[in-house]
This record gives C-alpha cells, sequence and structure tokens, in this order.
C-alpha cells in the first residue's frame, strides 16, 4: 500500500537548538529588563494564546536558530510558499469574499444572494438546513422544527433551480457547505448549470465534502466511514474528469476548532484528513497530480491574532512537504494550499453583541495577514439567530474597508522574517507534525476517529478553555468582565410558513414527475453503490429524474447502512 | 441536603449536531459531583422522555443551537406532564433568541443559558433548585 511505503517520508520538523541569547540579549536582560521587573512586576507569570500556547516575553534572533530564510520562508508563489501560493499575492487579486447565507425557502435565499452580489460580493456560499444536511426531505418526521431554520432546505432538483434562479452559474462561483449529502447536491447543482447552458469546464466553486471532520467535530454524518469514503472518492473522481475547475473537497478545520480545538490541533487533524483523503484517491489508482490541485483548505480565524497567522503560514509550509515528500506529487498546483478562512462564531457573544464587529475585524484581518484566498466575516447576531440582513451587510463592509481602506493588501506576508511569527509558524508545524505522527501510529485518521482520539483531545481542549473562562483567567470583554445592562437586538424571524410551503412543494413534484423513472434510476443507484462503480453518475441521473435529496440518501442507507458514533465526554 | 447526589440527563434533541456545549456542561457538572448521564445526539422529545423516567432524573439538561427549539421544547414538557414528571427541572442552553425566552418559560422551562454561561450559575442554579424541590 502506498500509505505504508509513504508514513515516514515527510522531511523532520524544522529544530530549533535550545536558546542561546547573543550577548546583547542577555545585556539587555541584565541591565534594562531586570530592573523594571524588579520595580514593576508583569501583570501574569504566565502569557498564552486562545490555545493557551506559551507566548515568550520577547523573540529574537536566539529563537530562529537552526532556521533558513530560503527553504523554511522562500519566496510568495515558491516552495514552500509559507509568504503565500501567489507571487503577487493582493496587488494582484484582492481574495474572494464569500458570505454564508441560507434561510428559510430557495426562494427566500436566491432573494438574499442577489442583494449581497449587488452590494459587491464575489462569490456564494450556501448554508444548507439541517434536514438537507443530514439527507432528509423537508417533510421528513426528523424535519419538524428544523426545515429552513440554519440554513436553506433543499429537498430536489426544483428547490436547486429556485436558489440560483437568475443567477448565471458561469458568472459566479460557489460554494456549498454540504457534506454527507454531498454528491446529489452536486449533483443538483451540475444539473442547473446544464439547464443554463453553463459548461461543467467552466463553472467553478467548491463543495465541503470532508465528512472526516463530521465524524470529528460537526457530526452530521449519515453513512459509516468507509462508505462515506468511498463516496468523497467519487466526487472526487468525477471532479477530475469532468469539471476541472470545481474543488470537489474543502478539508476542514473550522469546524474542529469551533468545536473546542486548539490552532494546532486545528491544522493537524486538517491535514491529517487531507493525507487520508489522498490515500484514499491513490489506492483508487488516480494520479495525485491530477486530482491534488483541486484539493482545498477551510481554516477558521479565531481571536488570536498571531497565533492564526502562524497557523495558516505553517499549515502552507507542511501541507507543501507532505504533498512533495509522502506523495511525491510533481506539479507546483498540487504542493500550494489554498484555503478559505472564516471568522470563529464560537467567539462570538450573545452579550454586548456590538463587539462582535471588532472581533470579527481582528479576526479577519489574521486571516488576511495570513495569505487566505476567500473569507466568510459573520455578523454580529450570530449568537442570537441567522443573521439580520443589516447585520450581514456589516460584516462584509468589514472585510471591503481591510480590501480598501487598511492598506495590508499592499505586499505580500507582511509579517514574514518577524522573530515572532516565525517562531510560532515553526512551534504550529512542530505541533502539528506530531499530531499527525501519532495519528499515522493509530493507523490513520478513520482508525484514530474510531478510537476516539481526534474527538477526546477536542473535547480536553474545550473544557480547558471553558475553566480558564470561567476561572477569568482568560478574559471575555462583555461576558465576564466589562459587563453592562442592555437592550435586546433585533434578530432574524424565519418565517414560520417555510415547512408547510415546502412540504406542499414535495407533494405536488411527486405528483408531477414520472415516478417510474425515479423508481428505476434509484434502483440503478442502489446497485452501483453495492459494486466498485462511481455512484456520481447514477446520482446525477436520478436527480435530472427529480428524485429527492431523501429519496437518494434512503437509497444509499439501504446499501451503506447508518452510523451511530460511541459518545465521548 | 439528601445523601444522593443530584441526577442529571444532557440531551441533544433534534438534528442539530454541535455538541460542544452539551459535552462542556456535562463533565462541569460531573466535576461538582452531580450524576451525569448524556444521551448522545438526534433524540427525539420522546426518546428523552422516556430517558428521563427511566434514569429517575432531577434535571434535564437541553442543547438546542439549531433554532428547532420552539418546536422541540413544547414537545418534551407535555411528554414529561403526561408522564407524571412535572416535577423535573428542565433547562435549556444554546443560540436561543431573546424573544422566544418568555414562550419557553410559559411552557415550563426553568431557566434558558445563553452563551457565555459560566459553568458555575447552572451548578448553583441546579444546586438551589434541586434543594427547593426536596425542602417543599
Amino acid at each position: 500500500m502506498a500509505r505504508e511505503k509513504s508514513q515516514n517520508s515527510v522531511s523532520p520538523p524544522i529544530l530549533s537548538d535550545p536558546r542561546r541569547p547573543s550577548p546583547g540579549e542577555r545585556e539587555w536582560e541584565e541591565t534594562t529588563l531586570k530592573p523594571t521587573l524588579a520595580k514593576s512586576a508583569e501583570r501574569s507569570t504566565l502569557f498564552t494564546t486562545v490555545s493557551g500556547h506559551p507566548i515568550r516575553r520577547l523573540y529574537t534572533q536566539a529563537d530562529l536558530t537552526g532556521w533558513d530564510a530560503d527553504s523554511d520562508l522562500g519566496k510568495p508563489g515558491e516552495p514552500p510558499y509559507t509568504r503565500g501560493i501567489h507571487p503577487t499575492m493582493y496587488r494582484g487579486r484582492l481574495w474572494t469574499m464569500r458570505q454564508f447565507a441560507g434561510y428559510g425557502t430557495a426562494e427566500d435565499t436566491n432573494r438574499r444572494f442577489r442583494y449581497l452580489l449587488s452590494q459587491g460580493q464575489t462569490g456564494l456560499s450556501v448554508a444548507f438546513d439541517l434536514p438537507t444536511l443530514m439527507g432528509y426531505d423537508s417533510d421528513h418526521v426528523l424535519s419538524e422544527g428544523e426545515v429552513g431554520n440554519c440554513g436553506v432546505a433543499i429537498s430536489s432538483l426544483a428547490d436547486m433551480e429556485a436558489l440560483f434562479a437568475q443567477i448565471p452559474l458561469t458568472d459566479v462561483t460557489t460554494s456549498m457547505t454540504i457534506n454527507s449529502p454531498a454528491a446529489p447536491i452536486w449533483a443538483m447543482y451540475l444539473a442547473v448549470a446544464e439547464k443554463q447552458g453553463a459548461s461543467w469546464q467552466e463553472i467553478s466553486g467548491t463543495l465541503q465534502n470532508d465528512i472526516l471532520k463530521e465524524y470529528i467535530a460537526q457530526k452530521e454524518y449519515i453513512y459509516p466511514p468507509a462508505p462515506s469514503m468511498r463516496l468523497v472518492t467519487d466526487t472526487i473522481e468525477f471532479a477530475a474528469k469532468h469539471t476541472p475547475k470545481f474543488n470537489p473537497i474543502s478539508i476542514s478545520g473550522y469546524h474542529i476548532r469551533e468545536a473546542g480545538s486548539t490552532a494546532i490541533q486545528e491544522m493537524a487533524f486538517t491535514l491529517r484528513d487531507g493525507i487520508e483523503y489522498v490515500d484514499h484517491c491513490v489506492a483508487r489508482g488516480m494520479d495525485i497530480d491530477d486530482f491534488a490541485p483541486r484539493l482545498s483548505f477551510f481554516f477558521n480565524a479565531h481571536n488570536d491574532f498571531f497565533e492564526e497567522i502562524a497557523k495558516y503560514r505553517a499549515a502552507r509550509r507542511l501541507w507543501y512537504h507532505v504533498m512533495r515528500e509522502r506523495f511525491q506529487a510533481k506539479t507546483p498546483r498540487s504542493w500550494a494550499l489554498r484555503f478559505h478562512a472564516q471568522t470563529a462564531g464560537c467567539s462570538l457573544t450573545a452579550q454586548q453583541p456590538y463587539n462582535n464587529v471588532i472581533r470579527t475585524a481582528v479576526q479577519a484581518l489574521a486571516a488576511v495577514m495570513g495569505g487566505t484566498q476567500s473569507l466568510h466575516t459573520n455578523s454580529l447576531d450570530e449568537a442570537w439567530a441567522l443573521p439580520t440582513e443589516a447585520a450581514a451587510t456589516i460584516a462584509l463592509r468589514t472585510q471591503q474597508i481591510l480590501a480598501y481602506e487598511s492598506g495590508v493588501t499592499n505586499t505580500a506576508d507582511p509579517f514574514g522574517g518577524s522573530y515572532f511569527v516565525e517562531t510560532l509558524t515553526n512551534e504550529v508545524e512542530r505541533g502539528a507534525r506530531d499530531y499527525i505522527e501519532r495519528i499515522d501510529a493509530l493507523g490513520g485518521m478513520v482508525a484514530a476517529i474510531e478510537r476516539g482520539f481526534p474527538q477526546r483531545e477536542i473535547a480536553d481542549a474545550a473544557y480547558r478553555y471553558q475553566l480558564a473562562a470561567d476561572r477569568q483567567e482568560k478574559i471575555i470583554v462583555g461576558v465576564n468582565e466589562f459587563l453592562t445592562e442592555e437592550k435586546p437586538i433585533e434578530t432574524l424571524q424565519i418565517d414560520a410558513t417555510v415547512a408547510r410551503r415546502q412540504a406542499d412543494r414535495l407533494r405536488s413534484l411527486r405528483g408531477e414527475r414520472s415516478n417510474d423513472e425515479v423508481q428505476r434510476r434509484l434502483s440503478l443507484l442502489r446497485k452501483a453503490a453495492a459494486s466498485h462503480e462511481n455512484t456520481m453518475p447514477h446520482i446525477f441521473e436520478a436527480v435530472k429524474a427529480y428524485a429527492t435529496l431523501g429519496e437518494i440518501c434512503d437509497a444509499l442507507r439501504d446499501i451503506f447502512g447508518t452510523y451511530e458514533e460511541t459518545t465521548i465526554t | 441536603m439528601s445523601g444522593r447526589k443530584i441526577r442529571v440527563l444532557i440531551a441533544k434533541p433534534g438534528l442539530d449536531g454541535h455538541d460542544r456545549g452539551a459535552k462542556v456542561i456535562a463533565r462541569a457538572l460531573r466535576d461538582a459531583g452531580m450524576e451525569v448521564i448524556y444521551t448522545g445526539l438526534r433524540q427525539t422529545p420522546e426518546m428523552i422522555a422516556s430517558a428521563a423516567l427511566q434514569e429517575d432524573v432531577d434535571v434535564i439538561g437541553l442543547s438546542i443551537l439549531s433554532g428547532a427549539h420552539n418546536t422541540l421544547c413544547p414537545r418534551l414538557m407535555e411528554l414529561l406532564r403526561a408522564k407524571g414528571m412535572s416535577d423535573v427541572t428542565v433547562l435549556i442552553g444554546g443560540i436561543i433568541p431573546e424573544a422566544d425566552i418568555p414562550g419557553l418559560k410559559q411552557v415550563g422551562i426553568a431557566e434558558v443559558f445563553l452563551p457565555g454561561t459560566p459553568t458555575q450559575a447552572i451548578v448553583d442554579f441546579i444546586r438551589q433548585r434541586v434543594a427547593a424541590r426536596q425542602g417543599a
């Protein structure tokens, strides 16, 4: 197996020798620092990042012993991509401003999409409701109370057609946050493109399609890991053949971080998930350079400014080494880690919600300093509900102010060469390599998930953080310090008739379509799922016959079964 | 205080899989000396009510971040009443719009804990509430 052979071929971590301060630094400690500390102690004996990573008082050359500016830093657009994946970075092209949006019916969300595009947003990002994410139609018994609440309800191609009405798919790129039912939802998107006359060669976007992080963190899984990995591999293979500009997967640390992980865990588990997907594609016989250029990543942008910048830089450098050394990828496009970032939902506070605008701005700035390719900024009201249009507009404006007013886009990797940021980048990379080695030793990510390893590491980190906040070791403005009396803010109300309208639409759909054709397509899909055939073409045909999402997922449930996790608290 | 440990059922109703809060609360209540049973994900109100009856709990803590609370909470409270378990204290935490809080309290939810609540506040609330019930 390719996996065993390449297991240990990742290059050794950057070694930092024991810190040896220069004579000048020692003299500063004696003559300048010590007298100051004698007069007034520092605010704390230990300073740490939001992840609990210790931070020194001062970083100097002494922290970068053994670090090489050519091989560890390099230049933008060149290996190891620490400084970014494009030679000109934001001087050439700004990041894509891609606001995640979706609620109610397809028509409701279509209106929000067209509003956001009219306000200067440059890409779409679809939030689906929980029934859709779990592969249930809107009229399923388990969908009750959930239809259109957390996102838009999409039960069939008819809904997808309404979602993109008057939005030419050749003119926008669309990101879809969908995982277990990624294949049927993507098939619906491809069918809409076909109906619009948009060539599959031209359309572009991103499917989240990252099932591993669902088992690890977000828990929206349907099938067991093995058939789920097969579906992911099916979509990556289909994309490599038919949609050269589409990213069939967005390997996501975002949800891992939201579940309470540290920055190092977020990056490590995400890259190790990436390795797992590559292993599966290679095992199917795909050439690494045929699909690796279209793997994309998705990271959180949390509060700790420098730790986040270091995380993005370290992720790029580590992925470069993984692709080159572990997988022997040959084209530079396979080596470069492209990512989307979203500001940290878990950092938003229900208390004094306007403070969230400032948190989001700082987080977004870190993502930009870290060289993101695309960005979502959260809205100030999201600790209460889905965002109102007014709140979503401020979130978009935050990105526009960074892009057009702050001047941070004028040069690539502005913190490159900073003693602190380079040291932190090295430390984050080293921490991530340690985790990757531990997961390799467990037999890979699926095996590690089955043993609950990443889940336990994250739950421990989340609890440590809660205790630190409870003890006020970490100050959260407006929550455990600086409290004020407040008036409630206005929040978005989801129209209570959404579920009924969706149920009506499904009823008429089932009356109008050819149910014989649907059944024929579903049975062909079951047959393909039970064999080794790629399921995507069959899912596409079922979608075009207006089989519903629930029917397609049920057909796969028949063959694959469903998954129940062993709960770890 | 009686000798029996306070028994709490932490439950995740609905389709929502975001379990960070439920797990953190389960651990904090356990560290505070309570007996905690965590249901795991995707429980229907019926499953939660039966588990509460079977486990003979004093408190049910619901964690909902999906916006389905207005459907799920009244249903659970109705089932508890039908099973003669109206004395069980039911709490909810998660993403709950302020406008929904009075309605939830009206159907019998004892308290709504919003993001940012210190775990100690929940521990204290449960202790006071259970002590008051036992005193009554």
